[in-house]
């Protein structure tokens, strides 16, 4: 059902009954390093190269999930993923192993969710029985095509990020057990004319303010709703500047509330200056880490807003700014959704 | 004493490349660029030759040399040849510089995996 | 000319970027000037070094020993690069390692290293010169520019 302009509610509970989480060697010096299904300690994973180490990394993550969710691949509708190397290559030859009808998406680091959105909508609208969403990131591919050879010597600002070596991936299904997705608020392009491609937090915190109240109004619930409402990788700076946008703007939330997933990853002695970022950081945390405490009754509403910037090397050197994105995702225990 | 002053000169070169940096907030590409150009027109003045006599490798060692090295190359071939040395002669002097970083990249790049 | 292109921008982006300036972390230019000061400094101190043993063992003069100096920094930029130690390094000293003959041999051994996994023609050859590029092109064409003036400035000084 259409909720205002863009909000959706899943009336016929589309449920994640298995997740599957896979991250790398700093990964798995981490905090959320038990959330993890597999972590390899090479970042090479034994392949040719850094996007053949990402693609792999999505076809663990689909696998376990599979594994988990006891389903063959066979049975699988859809797979909606997307990922951030040019022409989202290495998605596309995971979706070629796994032999599932496929979607490819881009929104950058906001696909978890754009996907997730998707994913539900479908689930809901009977359109599937089974759909595989998530996403992979790589921080050696990213750096290589985003900024800098991986043993260039350049000097990071500590507005930088840390993109997450990673994947993960949430099967969602009709019916079955566990959370449910109940809403997904889609977000607009925000641009504030940042153009520092070092400094994507403060780029992205407009994005996530904008999609975060358009859901809280089209849904009509106040932030108490939710126990947590988590943010995808707008990292230390990020998370402040949108907290104080949101303050500013009358919403409500509490700083114990507002969480970043970008923040949550990495431990605070790990050189991540401003927090992680990357398509799986939204992805690990939420299906390796949110998604656990869900099904274990510590959490029983969450809002994942995952955050995108939607800029190219080529338009940061045409001296363009940096578009961003955010789309909302609620996932809640227990059938008192409304 | 020379060692004194390559260090003292060689260190400020590169605080006036961090000021770049972080004040100015030019990326590498854009502040080396600029060092060589500075290089070559302090050259052109007259003025680099005698700070390499004061620093040494304080002075040899910063990429502004390079700038140096190479209006050197075009000044001494155009004293033999007249106004074309200026295109033939630049190179001369400087090949140390390009020729190892392309022989060592290459070789960097046949025994070494990027660590990631 | 950065504040000529926010003007242009709309009121609620202008009002924003001043916002958002204030919460960005600063970087602390003082500390970061006294790292690439020693680190640079103590680069060309090995490079005086590396030098005087030209020198000395060598047949090399002061004005001759600095071609073989700087191709030594460049093999120990390689091995330090390669061994993947020199990134933490350049996070650390900033412009004290980027502006030496080692930055420019870094970014191009750098370069080389990482597009291997496209071939040696179209990863290494083509890529090695990504980040290094401008420093040689506008080298050369500004070394062009100044000899050519003084060159004819002294042409006419002469007659």
């Amino acid at each position: 059902m259409l909720l205002g302009q863009r909000t959706w509610l899943f009336h016929n509970q589309p449920v994640i009954i298995a997740t599957g989480t896979v991250g790398g060697p700093f990964e798995a010096q981490g905090n959320l390093k038990n959330d993890f299904d597999i972590l390899h300690d090479d970042m090479w994973l034994k392949q040719k190269s850094f996007e053949k180490a990402q693609q792999l990394m999505l076809e663990e993550a689909c696998q376990i999930a599979l594994k988990k969710g006891q389903v063959q691949k066979e049975q699988i509708n859809f797979l909606l993923s997307g990922d951030l190397i040019n022409q989202i290559t290495p998605t596309t030859f995971a979706a070629k192993t796994l032999e599932i009808p496929y979607f490819g998406l881009f929104n950058a680091c906001a696909i978890t969710t754009e996907s997730l959105a998707l994913s539900a909508f479908i689930i809901n609208a009977n359109g599937a029985d089974y759909i595989l969403s998530g996403t992979a990131s790589h921080n050696a591919a990213t750096e290589r095509q985003f900024r800098y050879p991986t043993e260039y010597g350049g000097q990071k600002p500590p507005t930088a990020q840390w993109t997450v070596t990673g994947a993960g991936c949430g099967l969602i299904a009709k019916e079955g057990i566990g959370p449910v997705v109940t809403s997904a608020t889609i977000g607009k392009v925000v641009d504030k004319g940042m153009t520092d491609p070092f400094n994507m937090g403060g780029a992205m915190a407009p994005a996530a303010v904008d999609t975060i109240i358009a859901h809280l109004k089209e849904r009509n619930v106040d932030p108490s709703y939710y126990d947590l409402i988590i943010t995808g990788d707008l990292g230390q700076i990020g998370r402040e500047i949108s907290l104080d946008l949101l303050q500013k703007k009358g919403i409500n939330i509490h700083e114990e509330q507002y969480v970043d997933c970008g923040l949550t990853i990495y431990k605070k002695e790990q050189p991540v200056h401003s927090g992680a970022s990357g398509t799986a950081s939204s992805a690990v945390a939420t299906y390796g880490h949110f998604v656990k405490l869900l099904n274990k009754g510590e959490l029983n509403r969450i809002l994942v807003v995952a955050t995108g910037a939607l800029h190219s090397p080529l338009s940061v050197q045409q001296k363009d700014s940096i578009p961003c994105i955010a789309h909302a995702v609620s996932i809640e225990m227990g059938s008192d959704s409304s | 004493m020379i060692f004194f002053w390559a260090f003292v000169v060689g260190g400020l070169i590169c605080v006036i490349g961090q000021i770049m940096f972080d004040v100015f907030k030019l990326t590498p590409a854009h502040t080396l660029t600029i060092f060589v150009i500075a290089g070559a027109v302090l050259d052109g003045l007259g003025l680099y030759e005698p700070l390499i006599d004061f620093a040494g490798a304080g002075a040899t060692v910063p990429i502004t040399s390079f700038g140096n090295s190479l209006v050197h190359g075009a000044m001494a071939e155009a004293e033999k040849h007249g106004l074309i040395g200026v295109i033939t002669g630049i190179f001369e002097v400087t090949s140390a510089g390009i020729s190892a970083a392309i022989i060592f990249g290459v070789i960097g790049a046949l025994i070494f995996k990027s660590k990631g | 000319m950065a504040d000529k292109k926010k003007k242009n921008l709309p009121p609620d982006a202008q009002k924003y970027q001043a916002f958002q300036q204030k919460r960005e972390t600063k970087r602390n230019i003082f500390t970061n000037c006294v790292k690439a000061f020693f680190v640079g400094g103590l680069i060309c101190v090995i490079g005086q070094t590396i030098a005087t043993f030209y020198i000395h063992f060598f047949d090399f003069t002061e004005k001759t020993a600095n071609n073989p100096t700087v191709a030594t920094l460049i093999f120990i930029t390689m091995l330090l690069t390669g061994f993947g130690v020199y990134d933490h390094i350049g996070q650390f000293a900033g412009a004290g390692t980027a502006v030496p003959v080692t930055g420019f041999g870094n970014s191009v051994i750098s370069s080389a290293i990482e597009h291997r996994t496209e071939g040696l023609i179209l990863g290494v050859g083509t890529n090695i010169f990504k980040l290094a590029g401008p420093v040689i092109v506008y080298g050369v064409f500004s070394a062009f520019v100044i000899a050519l003036i003084k060159t004819i400035l002294m042409q006419w000084g002469g007659l």
